[in-house]
């Protein structure tokens, strides 16, 4: 809960910068905020006394166990990461810097909501501070177009979801007579359970399944990626896919676990159709910034089988998992959003000749892709390792094997780029790569090395 | 009959906020116009307000009510940043048609 309240704080404190007129104190005042925040989140471990502000207990709003803890430190890192990189990103916006930057504390605030969410109400507000935050920050170049678009596409579509979001919610509600996860959860184990429950379950599902992008509720997520401003779509990509990848599993984990029986084969197949779709549509495409979104949903279609095995414990194997996907993607953009601006395209070609050019630079990127397609010495193949053989312990055999194959067929796209790097010609603009960039691009690189020599060290604490 | 909305069968209300719903639906999927999509988005929201006062007040428990306390305030949110990027794209393709938002495409 203090977590929460200190993030809050710290998004006004941003907003009250620009009035006190502290602009260039605001990106070390956010990162030194964020890493005291970080501290006071790891202290409240293993704590289990309930939430509460003051002595009003708010425990059955939300409930601040080890899972929400672990997942909002690895929230706040991410965020940390991409707060150094805004230092010099919105280096030419210095009139909008702390408006974009407290709307992105914002959004990990709703971030935090949903990690920790004890009852349906604050799984809505969570999901609705985080989205309409972002809805603002995707369309946040006022002048493009594409970025207009990409915003009001992920605004209606959004705001489409929360409609079913609301009515599942509602339908849960007549049947349970509770918001509270636990009081739902009670009515599923006491049996006899209500039609209109089972239609509130499915409506949940479709906006849950709509926020991770599960196939076929994928469309918005290429076309917001490609439209936003570079770093938005990193953010979107790591913090937000962690943030509703949490909430999903907690909702199976806390609440709808009694229920898999029903919603068991209708994920089964979102899962399939989710790493299909999101690896062989990811092969045609030529925009970076659109192979990342085509991936993140075959990524999210690995997380989904984690949280098809939710009822043992796969919790870790998703935090595993998430953790070194955002690390991964992160690095990545660090990199790419250099390239991308010296070289005015944000297509693969952006990135021919880069290992002549900068040789280190183009070695991380290889770090991350191999990371991301899952080879061996990189955590990505350890995360990908863990989440299988969770679900083989489940049963899912044939859905494991089927998710093999297909990461190997997105070998092909992640080495797309690779190839440009290290085989095509150069052009002969020079590519300065900013050193925040560069600090971000080897913590990433060391976090992606070093996940795989000590992967217990995340594996161990969520057991 | 201690109270006016339980002269009402539960039902009735369940019908038609669900006819609400899908009038909300059917006007998204179908209006090209992204003001018309906002307002049918409100429907969609206030049909599920409607449920959950008829359901709050048919169980006795005050929960429901609070939550469309919730509800509203995240729609007048939501309405407003909807209306903030739609002006933004008025003022650079002059239209409020969706139909216009093509650059982005596989």
């Amino acid at each position: 809960m203090t977590t929460l309240i200190y993030t809050t704080c710290l998004g006004l404190f941003c907003m009250l910068a620009e009035v006190l007129n502290l602009r260039k104190l605001l990106v070390p005042a956010l990162i030194i905020g964020l890493s005291i925040i970080f501290v006071v989140n790891m202290q409240q471990w293993g704590i289990t006394t309930p939430a509460s502000i003051g002595s009003v207990s708010v425990s059955h709003m939300i409930k601040m166990d080890n899972f929400a803890i672990a997942f909002s430190g690895l929230a706040i890192i991410i965020s940390l990461l991409i707060f150094v990189l805004s230092a010099n990103y919105y280096k030419d916006e210095q009139n909008q810097l702390s408006d974009y930057l407290s709307i992105m504390v914002f959004v990990l605030c709703g971030a935090l909501v949903m990690f920790s969410y004890n009852n349906m109400a604050m799984l809505f507000l969570g999901i609705e501070i985080l989205s309409i935050s972002l809805y603002i920050m995707a369309g946040s170049r006022r002048f493009d177009t594409r970025s207009n678009e990409s915003g009001i596409k992920y605004f209606l579509m959004g705001a489409f979801t929360s409609g079913f979001l609301l009515f599942g919610i509602a339908l849960i509600y007549g049947a349970s007579g509770t918001f509270e996860l636990e009081g739902i959860s009670k009515y599923i184990t006491a049996g006899e359970i209500a039609p209109m429950f089972y239609l509130g379950i499915s409506m949940l599902m479709f906006a849950m399944l709509f926020k991770v992008s599960a196939v076929p509720f994928h469309f918005w997520s290429p076309d917001v990626y490609e439209g936003a401003p570079a770093l938005i779509t990193a953010f979107m990509s790591t913090l937000v896919k962690v943030a509703a990848f949490a909430a999903l599993y907690r909702l199976f984990s806390h609440c709808l676990g009694g229920t898999m029986y029903y919603i068991e084969p209708m994920l089964i197949i979102v899962t399939g159709a989710t790493i299909m779709v999101g690896n062989v549509t990811a092969l045609s495409q030529k925009n970076v910034k659109r192979i990342l979104a085509y991936s993140g949903i075959a990524h999210a279609g690995y997380m989904l089988l984690g949280v098809l095995s939710s009822q043992t414990n796969a919790a870790s194997s998703v935090f595993f998992y998430a953790t070194t996907y955002a690390f991964a993607t992160i690095g990545l953009f660090a990199i790419a959003i250099m390239t991308f601006k010296s070289n005015h395209n944000e297509n693969v070609e952006a990135f021919n000749g880069l290992a002549k050019k900068n040789p280190f630079a183009a070695a991380l990127v290889s770090i991350f892709m191999l990371s991301l397609a899952g080879i061996p010495p990189f955590a990505g193949f350890l995360g990908k390792y863990y989440i299988f053989s969770e679900a083989i312990r489940n049963g899912y055999v044939t859905l494991t094997l089927f998710a093999v194959i297909n990461s190997i067929i997105a070998v092909y796209y992640y080495l797309k780029v690779i190839i440009a790097m290290y085989s095509q010609t150069a052009n002969d603009k020079t590519l300065v790569i900013h050193p925040t960039y560069m600090v971000v691009a080897i913590i990433c690189a060391l976090a992606t090395i070093g996940l795989t020599i000590v992967p217990d060290m995340l594996m161990q604490i969520l057991r | 009959m201690e109270n006016t909305l339980q002269a009402v069968p539960q039902n009735w209300y369940l019908i038609l906020s669900t006819l609400l719903f899908c009038i909300g639906i059917m006007g998204v999927l179908f209006r090209r116009n992204a003001i018309i999509i906002l307002m049918c988005i409100e429907l969609m929201l206030n049909s599920v307000n409607l449920l959950l006062v008829s359901f709050s007040a048919y169980s006795g428990n005050s929960d429901g009510q609070v939550f469309v306390f919730f509800i509203m305030v995240v729609a007048a949110a939501e309405v407003a940043v909807g209306l903030a990027l739609l002006m933004s794209i008025y003022r650079n393709v002059a239209s409020t048609d969706i139909n216009v938002l093509n650059k982005l495409k596989w």
